[in-house]
């Protein structure tokens, strides 16, 4: 029964963690058809920035939000300068694109910040809290991943549902021909979603670190994870992604608990493979439309 | 075009028919390839044997991918996690001094064990198009290492396996001395079978994308609705070129394993499978001797590029990321820049000139 709990309560966090992350990959998928791999190595070494910035002394809060920032202006940056140029062209030169600057990031980190194992500290405990004979292993960082996950969620939810931005942001994505026409300047949009996608994934790379140890590799089976998560929702849908999300980090949690830690990137193969050979649009796709 | 008047007539009527026959002519280049390995086998020291050694088990695998990716259409991240399988299967034949197969006959069984991996992957993954590929094969990079690592008992856990090299067996030595009069060390003989496997996989791969089957491939890579109305099976033109870049992945991880004589989880890293995606794009998608020339910068850039980080006063692990940097850095210019990979450009250059002269 303990372990049981704690299992499925560290999947419940891990699972916002790996929602936030495949949240990340489908704002990009959603407004340039690309699968952002790189997406982790850039959550990386904004995690890295945030670092920094508390072992000089700065307090916990300045990081995370110096993280959250650099994150945006890198997705803003690497959209205009590299991204750019493939837009629309093949599929195989953006995937590889991302790819490359996949290894440029882990390279840079590993040069500026060395690719030594550094502690990440996090603003809340550690410890789980005790009812009974039972320990409850929903700790206080743990709190704080779920709310802060749910939080982003629900802004993003508000700006696509609720602002002319987000509805001229939803257009681009969805037609850029026609979204142009009605003045929308698409490009613009383009940046922003990448900027946007770029902070939600900082977020993931910052509450994965916390209270554990950073390296420049820490998140490469996170967009393993990010990935499978989305495409468990459809690679499309925002709601389906953290569903996938969320499903995908229980079920790792409790391959991890009773298997062995060691397959649970396995699991997740094998996971990804059954669902694009039974269900290809994702476990909430209504029509048979062959995308994959 | 000029060589016929030049040359006497028999040689000429030779030479047309080795040119007009795919095979002699994939042949004919192999063993002038032979020649050259021997002579710079023959004349370089033991480190650099070393090198070459795994410039040819990264060309192999390199070689495999590029005819997936760029005849194919298929961009595998996950060859690397081959490479594993491969070396694994021969880390576990050489756990003795005395194997209980010859060396030939591990690099087959390894190839085998791979390929049987790579159609069961294939199969899946001819399904799938584009970053759906990449994210699946991906998963396939990070998930293999965390096999090994859970049978740490047949797969030696984190420390990985020893691979005990065979002695050289006499006949090699033999033929090795009477053809240069040079003694064979081991580093040598890893090397020496390294390019022979790579000069027969080449061979290989020339001919089959030279043929019908390679043909198939870009046409479905091309146009898949056209292929499927010429009448081509879509799945199996993609397992196919799966399987056969997996078993190429395969037998580099077997070379690979002789000749770091060590398997562990950590060499197997999704930073080798980016790496050899680096040398395919380098050299230029679906050339072979592309592939080649990607082998070949992977494996010397790094000395040059960490030896520049020193004198810039880098320490030595920062240096030492500064190879990955660079090959990062390569790979995003030449897909803004020349998508057509250093061979690719050139052919279209050497093309261009010659259709405006």
């Amino acid at each position: 029964m303990q372990q049981f709990l704690t299992t499925a309560l560290t999947g419940l966090t891990l699972g916002m963690v790996y929602a936030a992350f495949a949240l990340a990959l489908v704002l990009i998928w959603r407004s340039t058809r690309i699968v952002n791999f790189a997406q982790a190595p850039m959550a990386m070494i904004t995690t890295y920035v945030a670092l920094a910035l508390i072992d000089a002394g700065f307090s916990y809060w300045i990081g995370f939000a110096a993280a959250l920032l650099s994150g945006l202006v890198l997705g803003a940056v690497i959209e205009r300068v590299v991204i750019r140029p493939v837009e629309g062209k093949a599929h195989i030169n953006a995937v590889i694109l991302t790819l490359g600057l996949f290894i440029v990031i882990h390279a840079l980190a590993a040069v500026i910040f060395g690719s030594r194992y550094r502690s990440f500290p996090a603003p809340f405990g550690l410890q789980g809290f005790q009812a009974g004979d039972v320990t409850i292993a929903l700790t206080g960082f743990g709190i704080f991943t779920i709310v802060s996950v749910l939080v982003v969620m629900l802004l993003l939810v508000a700006l696509f549902r609720y602002t002319d931005l987000g509805l001229m942001m939803r257009a681009s994505a969805f037609n850029q021909e026609v979204a142009r026409l009605l003045g929308v300047k698409v490009s613009r949009m383009l940046t922003l979603g990448w900027a946007l996608a770029a902070l939600v994934g900082s977020l993931s790379g910052l509450l994965i670190a916390g209270g554990s140890l950073v390296h420049p590799s820490y998140m490469d089976s996170v967009v393993v994870y990010g990935f499978v998560a989305a495409v468990l929702g459809g690679l499309d849908s925002p709601a389906g992604a953290v569903v996938g999300g969320f499903l995908l980090g229980v079920s790792l949690s409790f391959v991890s608990g009773y298997v062995g830690s060691e397959l649970v990137a396995l699991a997740s193969l094998v996971i990804l493979m059954l669902v694009l050979l039974l269900r290809p649009g994702g476990l909430f796709s209504h029509a048979a439309e062959r995308r994959v | 075009m000029s060589v016929a008047t030049r040359v006497p007539a028999p040689l000429a009527k030779a030479l047309g028919r080795i040119s007009s026959s795919t095979l002699l002519r994939h042949l004919l280049f192999a063993l002038f390839g032979l020649v050259i390995v021997i002579l710079v086998l023959e004349s370089t020291d033991q480190f650099r044997n070393a090198q070459f050694a795994s410039m040819a088990y990264l060309g192999i695998a390199a070689g495999g991918l590029t005819v997936l990716t760029g005849l194919n259409g298929q961009l595998s991240l996950g060859h690397g996690a081959f490479m594993a399988i491969g070396a694994y299967t021969t880390a576990l034949f050489f756990q003795d001094s005395e194997p209980p197969l010859p060396v030939v006959g591990v690099l087959i069984v390894a190839t085998v064990v791979t390929l049987i991996v790579g159609a069961a992957v294939g199969v899946a993954a001819a399904r799938l198009h584009g970053p759906y590929i990449a994210g699946a094969t991906l998963a396939l990079a990070v998930a293999v290492p965390g096999i090994a690592l859970f049978f740490s008992d047949t797969l030696g856990g984190e420390q990985g396996l020893n691979v005990l090299v065979p002695d050289i067996p006499d006949w090699f030595a033999n033929v090795v001395f009477f053809i240069t009069a040079n003694e064979v060390s081991t580093s040598k003989y890893i090397g020496y079978i390294g390019w022979l496997c790579l000069l027969a996989t080449f061979v290989l791969l020339a001919n089959l994308s030279r043929s019908r089957v390679g043909r198939v491939w870009r046409a479905v890579r091309d146009d898949e609705v056209a292929a499927e109305i010429a009448g081509i099976n879509l799945g199996r033109a993609r397992v196919l070129a799966f399987v056969v870049s997996a078993a190429c992945a395969g037998l580099a991880g077997a070379v690979m394993a002789m000749a770091v004589r060590i398997t562990a989880p950590s060499g197997f890293s999704l930073t080798l499978s980016l790496t050899l995606l680096t040398a395919v794009v380098l050299g230029g998608l679906g050339s072979l001797l592309g592939a080649l020339i990607g082998a070949a910068l992977l494996t010397f850039l790094p000395q040059v590029v960490t030896g520049v980080g020193h004198d810039a006063g880098l320490s030595d692990l920062q240096a030492a990321e500064l190879a990955p940097l660079v090959y990062g850095l390569t790979m995003v210019l030449v897909i803004l820049l020349a998508p057509a990979g250093i061979v690719g450009s050139i052919r279209g250059a050497w093309r261009r000139r010659k259709e405006s002269a």
